[in-house]
């Protein structure tokens, strides 16, 4: 909980740096020396000693592949896509060429079109009721998993809450349109009602498939959060509701945005969802995908669309100090 | 806090009925594939039939294999790469830190249609041909981040006394890497894999715009035969089986991961 990034810095200290184990340092040095004098010291001490002594040799050892393969992958791939957003697909007659010249043509089309401004309020519209919706039902069942049911059946309840997480997102949104289907689907025939293939279904099979990611960062929230908090404000006099409103949630804050991260930024970039159900609605992720191929430099102009949505969030998210929930 | 026991039993009926909810479209699909009747409404009778047709069936089986060489390929990268990073963020203060914890977070951050479409532009503007390599290289950048997590969470919680009696007991940085840290890492990296390989088994929004056309993994392979109604019974069957060669791995990750339970 109160542990925002980089406040954690008690466990950042290496053994050779930092002034608490200056006092270490003479006793190392002392065995070494010893050891020296009675045999030849070998490369290989040599060289550890070397980088022993030097942390940001350490530092660059472990962070260098990693930072070079995120920088040269996928920062590279990102500054790729910007730069193919500044292109130009242009059809003349049936010949199709790209212009290479850098221009914003691409970003002008995109504001000054009204489908595409529709579009893109409809899916942050989806991605905002998804978000809701999975926050309202998430709620409870963290609470009760956290704080209400005994170990056995939390441990049992963290299981079968995440599994799905990870069995078949096709799986299960083939599995919604069978269900959904408004003619002989099962909705239709055991309930008598179904959203069918509208924005409607659409929002709740997303909202089906991202409640795990939703239910997850909110439970280890409330598994944190000690009980004699809870206790404290029943002692004051604090009914449920009022220890639920002025204590529960605050603290839950970064829990609860660390899951509409996923929750938001996977309902802004879907689009199998709509596609498998027929394309009835269209969500920014169905319009890059039918320009992909014949206009990929507008689709990624477009994509640049959920990016800049998503930046403004995770800056708040960060704000919220809900980075180290994720 | 105090909740009466109506407000507990309502708790536990809620949740139970969400997690029906969660299970209830996957059993669907599973009745579907041994119901001998066709179409999506009231499943009907029983056989195993589909399951044998897609037993013998080239196409799940070859997707199957390419969907598994994928996975452990991307998930090899991200076992090595991840736990470096994991070690750099939480062994090291270093200036720009924060912003490299968000940038191994961002893949997973923002969405794969996004990191789809980038990694198609930079494999275009670099003139490289879309292959299996291109696909593992794509998985493997989202996958860091999930043993990322894993190790990083493990790091934290092991604290560094171990590490520095080993330092001073005079072993140098590979031999403490070799003999302590892996080893007191060794379920953290066990659940980070597992669940970096179920990611990338199960992926097919990023897939679709890093594949090769001709090479079809196992989401791949079920998005193109979905609408096929002669494919629908090995859709059903190759679905299920999916979802029951998951449930596997991702049971034994849980289990590493929620091995000390802790209530405030």
């Amino acid at each position: 909980m109160g542990r925002g990034l980089g406040r954690d810095l008690g466990l950042t200290r290496t053994p050779r740096e930092g002034p608490g184990c200056a006092a270490l340092r003479p006793l190392s040095h002392q065995i070494s020396t010893t050891m020296s004098s009675t045999k030849r010291v070998s490369t290989r001490r040599r060289v550890a000693r070397h980088v022993a002594a030097r942390p940001w040799l350490r530092l660059s050892g472990v962070l260098g592949p990693p930072l070079s393969w995120l920088l040269l992958a996928y920062i590279g791939a990102l500054v790729a896509l910007l730069i193919t957003s500044l292109h130009q697909e242009v059809t003349v007659g049936l010949i199709t060429r790209r212009i290479t010249a850098p221009g914003l043509d691409n970003f002008r089309r995109l504001i000054e079109t009204p489908v595409y401004r529709s579009v893109t309020v409809r899916t942050v519209f989806a991605a905002v009721a998804v978000t809701v919706i999975d926050l309202a039902l998430a709620l409870p069942v963290a609470f009760y998993m956290a704080k209400v049911a005994s170990v056995g059946r939390r441990r049992a309840l963290v299981i079968l809450v995440t599994m799905p997480l990870w069995a078949g997102y096709l799986v299960k949104t083939y599995a919604w349109s069978t269900l959904l289907n408004p003619e002989s689907g099962f909705l239709r025939e055991f309930v008598g009602a179904t959203p069918g293939y509208g924005i409607g279904g659409s929002i709740v099979t997303l909202a089906y498939l991202w409640l795990p990611y939703m239910i997850l960062p909110i439970y280890a929230g409330l598994d944190r959060l000690p009980d004699s908090l809870l206790e404290a404000s029943t002692d004051l006099g604090g009914r449920a509701g009022r220890t639920f409103r002025s204590i529960v949630l605050p603290l839950l804050v970064p829990s609860i945005v660390a899951g509409s991260i996923f929750t938001f930024s996977l309902t802004l970039g879907d689009f199998y969802v709509n596609r498998i159900y027929g394309n009835k609605t269209q969500f920014i992720g169905n319009t890059i995908f039918s320009n992909f191929s014949a206009n990929l430099p507008f689709a990624a102009a477009f994509s640049i669309v959920p990016i800049l949505i998503m930046v403004a969030y995770l800056l708040l998210a960060r704000g919220a100090g809900a980075l180290e929930e994720l | 806090m105090y909740l009466s026991r109506t407000a507990r039993r309502l708790l536990a009926a809620f949740t139970t009925i969400v997690v029906f909810v969660l299970y209830f479209p996957l059993g669907y699909v599973a009745r579907l594939s041994v119901a001998t009747s066709r179409g999506f409404g009231r499943p009907r009778g029983f056989s195993f039939d589909a399951w044998s047709r897609t037993i013998d069936a080239p196409g799940p089986r070859d997707a199957l294999m390419n969907s598994l060489l994928v996975a452990s390929e991307a998930t090899a990268v991200a076992l090595v790469l991840g736990t470096l990073a994991a070690s750099a963020l939480t062994r090291f203060r270093f200036f720009g830190r924060h912003t490299v914890n968000l940038m191994i977070v961002l893949p997973i951050a923002l969405p794969g249609i996004v990191t789809g479409i980038a990694f198609h532009s930079g494999y275009e503007r670099l003139g490289v041909d879309l292959s299996v390599m291109t696909l593992v290289a794509a998985h493997a950048t989202f996958c860091i981040v999930i043993v990322f997590n894993n190790v990083a969470a493990r790091m934290r919680q092991l604290g560094t006394s171990l590490e520095e009696a080993s330092a001073d007991l005079g072993a140098d940085q590979l031999q403490t890497w070799w003999y302590v840290r892996l080893p007191m890492l060794r379920s953290a990296l066990l659940a980070g894999g597992l669940l970096s390989f179920a990611l990338s088994f199960d992926e097919i929004i990023v897939t679709t715009f890093t594949i090769d056309g001709g090479f079809k993994t196992l989401p791949a392979w079920i998005l193109e035969n979905m609408f096929r109604s002669e494919s629908i019974p090995i859709v059903n069957v190759t679905a299920t089986f999916v979802v029951l060669a998951m449930i596997v791995p991702v049971y034994v990750a849980q289990r590493l991961v929620d091995s000390t339970p802790s209530r405030g």
